[in-house]
């Protein structure tokens, strides 16, 4: 294609001067206003009291508790997707089964369900006037109105995100290389490991980032499971609307900006991943190129 | 030609995931489902046609609908600027189409809130024109639009970067107007991605809270989405009336749902041409 480069190419549609630079212009100013202004105002409000107050807030024990709580919830909650998600792609991508199209809608309901929805929706299997409720309840074990509660909430919630980024790409990349290796006697352990895990490592390290920032963001589905006991059941989301709804706007903007530097974090992750090729897998769908 | 399947691992695999899926995601919605229906028809209708329920609905749709479509134009111009013209900051600016994604929906919620309150940045400007944004529907309309911003950006993007330029190279050769080409041949090409896009959109509006409740006024009859009447049906221990809102708030998900898979299964009939 490059002695095609010499010709000058004529302007594509759109690329009028005076449309394309207020095109752009456009776009910034609403990125600006309706992206950017949020995150800005986050960092301004935290520290409009002096970085004493921000300290305060940050290091007292009830923010504390929440982001341990929070964390808590991430560190179960993200393995245990990561491992069904790994599942699912390996169930959906090399085998054929009857069901298989149902299966995909079914794993990708969360993504449409509103979080208050699956809230209310573990009251009426863990709560007192759910299924389990009663027969948990003479056994003595919380489940609702506490961690575990908010553990499995936050399951609920980000059950597709590594399943989703792992499909795409594994069904791409096809059966050839594991149907290789298991004839070569390499058993199934060994082909996932040195065989399927190296070739989507990227996509899965993007799913687990992203799963992560949903998990501890979470906050209308676990406001329903909570019970919202300060100190207690309380994740970082949920105190920040503790503080605010105690008239302690500079303290909701503090814990807020803990979060709003994961999210910031989570961005920068998930544009160096991208660079390693994850996340873009559904336009590049090009099975050819994989023989070798 | 049909091989036969030497690999191992699917009683496993798939043990996991259906006892997965099943536990986490069918046997909650089930249980959501089987109380709703226990409720008997004329309660049920009763609980979710009374006017309280039915103001809510109507908030939430119309100020879907209306971030939706804000968010189709200005989605699609981001999308089109992202990928079509290159300028300083450009890879920033597809960098931050995500943070309405990362950022959490309580901190977006508070965040919004102190921008367009009366003594805020943008409410204090808009205060002069006498637009009042925080605590109206306008401001539910403004929260709906930042969370579900990415998706149509996000949709559209790849579409219109596989755009072959030699449909617009015939077309302009024709002599047709930049107008008349993006209208009749680069519109048609983006539009199952762009209703793909706007229906994830409208789904994730509907079921909105965490933004929406900092900068809604909350008012019943007015400003109460129907995610949060739930809510408050809940902190009144009335579990029927929040099952059978829940079930409503379910049944639209999952006619998005159907929605989305067809439209998407559309475009890719066209796109995955080679």
């Amino acid at each position: 294609m490059s002695n095609l480069s010499t010709r000058r190419k004529p302007p594509r549609v759109g690329d009028a001067p005076l449309f394309r630079r207020s095109l752009i212009g456009i776009v910034l100013v609403l990125v600006a206003f309706v992206i950017v202004a949020p995150l800005v105002i986050i960092g301004v409000e935290a520290f409009s009291k002096g970085w004493q107050l921000y300290r305060d807030t940050v290091v007292h024990p009830d923010t504390l508790h929440a982001v341990m709580l929070t964390v808590l919830a991430a560190l179960i909650a993200v393995p245990v997707n990561t491992v069904f998600g790994i599942a699912a792609a390996w169930a959906i991508t090399k085998f054929d089964f009857w069901g298989k199209r149902f299966l995909l809608v079914v794993i990708e309901i969360p993504f449409s369900v509103s979080p208050i929805v699956a809230g209310v929706a573990y009251l009426f299997v863990y709560g007192l006037q759910g299924l389990f409720g009663p027969w948990l309840d003479a056994h003595d074990i919380k489940i609702l109105f506490a961690v575990p509660g908010i553990i499995i909430a936050s399951m609920f919630v980000t059950a597709p995100f590594v399943a989703r980024e792992l499909i795409p790409l594994m069904q791409a990349q096809g059966r050839d290389l594991e149907e290789a290796s298991t004839s070569l006697g390499a058993s199934g352990w060994r082909t996932f490991f040195a065989v399927t895990l190296p070739n989507v490592k990227w996509a899965l390290l993007y799913g687990v980032i992203l799963c992560n920032a949903r998990v501890m963001g979470e906050f209308g589905a676990v406001s329903v499971v909570s019970g919202n006991i300060r100190g207690q059941t309380n994740t970082l989301p949920l105190h920040i609307e503790l503080l605010y709804h105690d008239y302690n706007a500079t303290g909701a903007f503090a814990a807020a900006s803990i979060l709003a530097l994961i999210a910031v974090f989570t961005i920068i992750a998930k544009v160096a991943l991208e660079r390693q090729g994850a996340g873009r897998v559904r336009k590049q769908a090009n099975p050819a190129e994989k023989t070798s | 030609m049909r091989r036969r399947n030497v690999l191992p691992g699917l009683p496993l695999s798939l043990g996991v995931t259906l006892f997965y899926v099943g536990l986490i995601v069918v046997l909650p919605l089930a249980a959501l489902a089987f109380k709703a229906a226990s409720l008997g028809f004329e309660d049920y209708w009763r609980i979710v046609s009374s006017s309280r329920s039915m103001a809510s609905y109507r908030v939430t749709v119309l100020s879907a609908l209306g971030a939706t479509a804000f968010n189709l134009f200005f989605g699609l111009a981001l999308a089109w600027v992202i990928t079509r013209y290159r300028f300083p900051g450009r890879r920033i600016v597809d960098a931050v189409v995500d943070l309405p994604f990362a950022l959490p929906t309580a901190v977006a919620g508070i965040a919004l809130t102190a921008l367009f309150a009366n003594s805020g940045w943008f409410g204090s400007v808009l205060e002069g024109f006498g637009i009042k944004v925080a605590y109206t529907p306008l401001g539910i309309m403004i929260a709906m639009c930042f969370t579900s911003l990415p998706f149509i950006v996000r949709t559209v993007q790849p579409v219109l970067e596989d755009l072959d330029p030699a449909l617009e190279e015939a077309a302009q050769s024709l002599g047709g107007s930049d107008w008349t080409i993006f209208r009749k041949v680069i519109l048609p090409l983006l539009a199952p991605a762009l209703l793909a896009g706007v229906s994830l959109s409208f789904a994730r509006c509907l079921g909105e809270f965490g933004a929406i409740i900092f900068i809604a006024g909350n008012q019943p009859m007015s400003t109460e989405i129907t995610a949060l009447l739930i809510f408050i049906r809940l902190e009144e221990y009335d579990y029927q009336a929040a099952a059978a809102i829940a079930s409503v708030l379910l049944l639209a998900a999952f006619f998005m749902l159907t929605v989305t898979n067809w439209l998407q299964a559309r475009a890719l009939r066209y796109t995955v041409k080679g």
